[in-house]
């Protein structure tokens, strides 16, 4: 039970899987290595079951969004509990076409997390039981944590545009200004009913009137 | 007909009898008196400010004492307490909550978040204040609002029902999202 | 259906038919706005399967808008009952980043303000927990404790529940000079509610009896579905970050890492990983982060509470790290992705809750629905954690 280094896992994958497990990317901060897509489901089945490698628990599974180079990777961070280490894998998938293995075979916990990943980057994962909408609502269109998703401004009948308060006052203050100035010519005691009714804008109406 | 003191209100000219003109205040203070000491708050805990609204409710700050207890469900509660931030997701279900409670209803509207989007202007999944879905009464600024900023939205909500009148009781009917202009103004804490 | 048949089904019994019934998102039990459509045949259910995202107010996108130090006061809304864990890991993401070493004044002002935090979280789960079940007494209990830690950290970051507190690089505010002798007072207190809290509800018959053998999650089920923190140790593995992986000022610190071992009692059907397990590990957590922040107070060092030139602006060069941190429920990971801007490329939060909820529509086939409410309190998850 010894904890292995990056670079003695790559060294792993590399000798038994060849050019399917790109070179690991500079180790200045987290390392991490590129997976071949086609065959993700192969590594990953490799990681989870040879003994020194264990990899029982698929910690995280996240993507991030390239538009420039057409790409979106999605991330892979696997943890061993018998061994206590760790590892960082990406996959890189297209951003049109967007399919990728799903590993929820191997790790359950696989399971909602591609669902968030499909649900906010529209990546599809190809073998998932359950792949459905999970954060957003069903009708929502879009991806939204996309680099290039634009708001639709609201969502069925509700606008998302919060009118600012002071535009408001400010045009109730025009208005009243207004009302005063049309009060003033015809008769001056009358101008101090206009705000009165400004203030109050259900007057209750006299008995009889 | 005796003339009798209005207070510049026309009656319901089906109910045209002296005794009930003349007693209007009377059974309007006493039906006042009673919805403003028996407020039972929907437990409508959203986000961040529903463990404010818990801690409220709490041996501390103690709600309880104004006569105002949690209810479960929203038959049975008079007041709402939107406390928190209201996603597009969960505004249809916060529209549907208002509309089962009985009238005469109340809003809270608790937190930053609730009062405008606060926080979350940015969020693409937000509603941008709570108003929008439907009409509030008081608003509490914070975020979150310390159990003292709510108890004192709440002493608000009391008084404008000491101030009520009977003729006033119904809101107007509304059909799209929007905050009605024919509502009364809502008060700020 | 004869009349016969309809009445005399007897208790637990299955009719076989059946209902589905939504629970929530507006529902006391379910801990913050979740939806559970429940297929149920009487009282047994067939499977409840959880709905979520009606708190999904998108924390990670703002991330990609704001600065780096813009970016701390949306950690706290991650998870409010225990925001001085959201704050503290997205500061060691982005301190790794930058290649920062926080002084180790600020690392034991963080362990403290985690730990009190950490007693708070568990005291809201712990109290909601019992009064799920139907217990109402104890809720009000744990209520007047968190108020009283509520005060201490409000004495030390100026707020109850979004803190606010850690920085990039060290922590908002040093302690105030006062602070130590109110906060030893207060876990002298402490100690004393802890053994009140064993005899008024962890041991009483009733509440051991209902919660024994309930919903049990065995180890590898546990790993594999990812669950992380008290969930997973109550499963019967001694794992914990801060012992496993150290970071801050945790490696000063002597203290046990309490798992699951049955604690119900075999005679009363307790099992490994029950939802009584789950419960009383929390309890057990709550008296070592007790001992944790005694032994800070003991040992803390003078000096500085910020790190020395950390720039006004921060723009770490191009890379991607990865934080894990033990927040109060469970493992916390944030993975940080920097362009060399001013802005984060990407922001991604790993919680416990989000994942945990995931074991739940496994876990309910066969559950009555009493016991459903049982099992979303054992897991202690809180809405925005999942949703984010």
């Amino acid at each position: 039970m010894s904890a292995l280094t990056f670079e003695q896992i790559h060294q792993r994958l590399a000798g038994k899987f060849g050019e399917a497990v790109g070179p690991l990317q500079p180790a200045k901060k987290d390392p991490f290595c590129t997976f071949a897509p086609a065959r993700l489901l192969e590594i990953c089945r490799f990681l989870k079951s040879e003994p020194d490698l264990a990899f029982d628990f698929l910690e995280d599974l996240t993507a991030t969004d390239h538009p420039k180079l057409n790409l979106i990777r999605v991330v892979y961070h696997f943890y061993s509990y018998p061994h206590r280490h760790m590892f960082i894998a990406k996959a890189e998938v297209n951003r049109q076409i967007s399919e990728i293995d799903s590993v929820e075979q191997l790790w359950k916990s696989a399971n909602w997390m591609e669902r968030e990943v499909y649900d906010l980057f529209g990546v599809r994962f190809k073998g998932h039981s359950d792949l459905r909408r999970i954060l957003m609502p069903d009708d929502w269109v879009g991806a939204p944590l996309r680099k290039d998703y634009s708001e639709a401004g609201g969502y069925r009948d509700i606008s998302n545009v919060r009118d600012n308060p002071l535009d408001l006052y400010l045009s109730m203050d025009r208005e009243l200004k207004a009302q005063q100035a049309a009060a003033q010519p015809a008769a001056g005691s009358q101008s101090a009913a206009a705000p009165e009714q400004h203030a109050a804008p259900n007057p209750p109406a006299k008995p009889g009137a | 007909m005796p003339e009798t003191d209005l207070k510049g209100y026309s009656h319901d000219p089906g109910a045209s009898t002296a005794l009930i003109t003349t007693s209007t205040n009377v059974i309007e203070n006493l039906i006042n008196w009673s919805r403003r000491s028996s407020m039972f708050y929907l437990l409508f805990g959203l986000a961040c400010c529903g463990i404010e609204l818990m801690q409220t409710g709490g041996p501390r700050a103690d709600l309880d004492r104004f006569g105002s207890v949690p209810r479960a469900t929203p038959r049975q509660s008079d007041l709402m307490i939107v406390a928190g931030t209201l996603t597009y997701k969960m505004a249809i279900r916060c529209k549907l909550l208002y509309e089962q409670m009985a009238e005469p209803k109340y809003v809270i509207s608790m937190g930053s978040c609730a009062n405008c989007g606060g926080l979350f202007q940015l969020s693409y999944s937000v509603v941008k204040g709570v108003d929008k879905i439907i009409p509030v009464d008081v608003y509490v600024p914070g975020c979150p609002p310390r159990p003292e900023a709510l108890t004192e939205g709440f002493l608000r909500v009391q008084e404008l029902i000491k101030r009520e009148k009977q003729k006033q009781k119904f809101r107007p009917q509304r059909d799209s999202g929007e905050t009605g202009a024919g509502y009364d103004v809502p008060e700020a804490v | 259906m004869a009349l016969d048949q309809l009445v005399m089904t007897k208790f637990g019994e299955t009719a076989g038919e059946e209902m589905i019934l939504n629970m929530g998102p507006q529902h006391p039990s379910t801990h913050g706005v979740i939806n559970f459509v429940v297929h149920a045949d009487g009282e047994v259910m067939k499977k409840a399967v959880p709905q979520v995202g009606y708190l999904h107010r998108a924390i990670e996108k703002i991330g990609e808008i704001v600065t780096y130090p813009g970016f701390m006061p949306y950690t706290d809304r991650i998870d409010y009952l225990a925001a001085m864990f959201a704050n503290e890991g997205y500061a060691l993401a982005v301190e790794k980043l930058l290649g920062l070493t926080v002084p180790p004044r600020a690392q034991y002002l963080r362990a403290i303000s985690c730990e009190l935090n950490r007693i708070a979280s568990h005291l809201i789960s712990l109290g909601s927990m019992a009064m799920d079940i139907g217990a109402v007494t104890p809720f009000p209990y744990a209520l007047r404790e968190r108020e009283s830690i509520n005060d201490l950290l409000e004495a030390l970051c100026g707020a109850r529940l979004t803190y606010n507190f850690h920085r990039i690089g060290g922590v908002g505010f040093d302690m105030p000079d006062d602070w130590m002798p109110l906060c030893r007072k207060w876990l002298d207190h402490f100690d004393r509610i802890l053994d009140e809290w064993d005899r008024l509800i962890s041991f009483n018959e009733i509440f051991v009896e209902r919660l024994a053998g309930l919903a049990v999650i065995p180890l590898e089920m546990a790993i594999n579905y990812g669950l992380v923190g008290p969930n997973l140790r109550a499963s019967g593995i001694e794992f914990d970050l801060r012992k496993a992986h150290p970071y801050g000022a945790y490696p000063d610190f002597d203290f046990k890492i309490p798992f699951g071992k049955a604690y119900a009692g075999a005679y009363r059907g307790g099992v490994v990983g029950d939802c009584f397990d789950r419960f009383y590990v929390r309890v057990l957590e709550c008296r070592e982060s007790v001992s944790i922040v005694r032994q800070a107070l003991d040992k803390f060092p003078p000096g500085e509470f910020m790190a020395p030139k950390v720039p006004r602006k921060i723009k770490p060069e191009a890379g991607e790290a990865q934080s894990r941190i033990e927040a109060a429920r469970g493992e916390m990971a944030y993975y940080v992705v920097s362009d060399g801007g001013e802005r984060a490329y990407r922001v991604r939060a790993r919680t416990g809750s989000f994942l945990a909820m995931g074991i739940i529509e496994e876990l309910s086939k066969g559950l009555m629905i009493a016991d459903l409410v049982a099992l979303i309190a054992s897991l202690d998850v809180v809405a925005p954690e999942i949703d984010r």
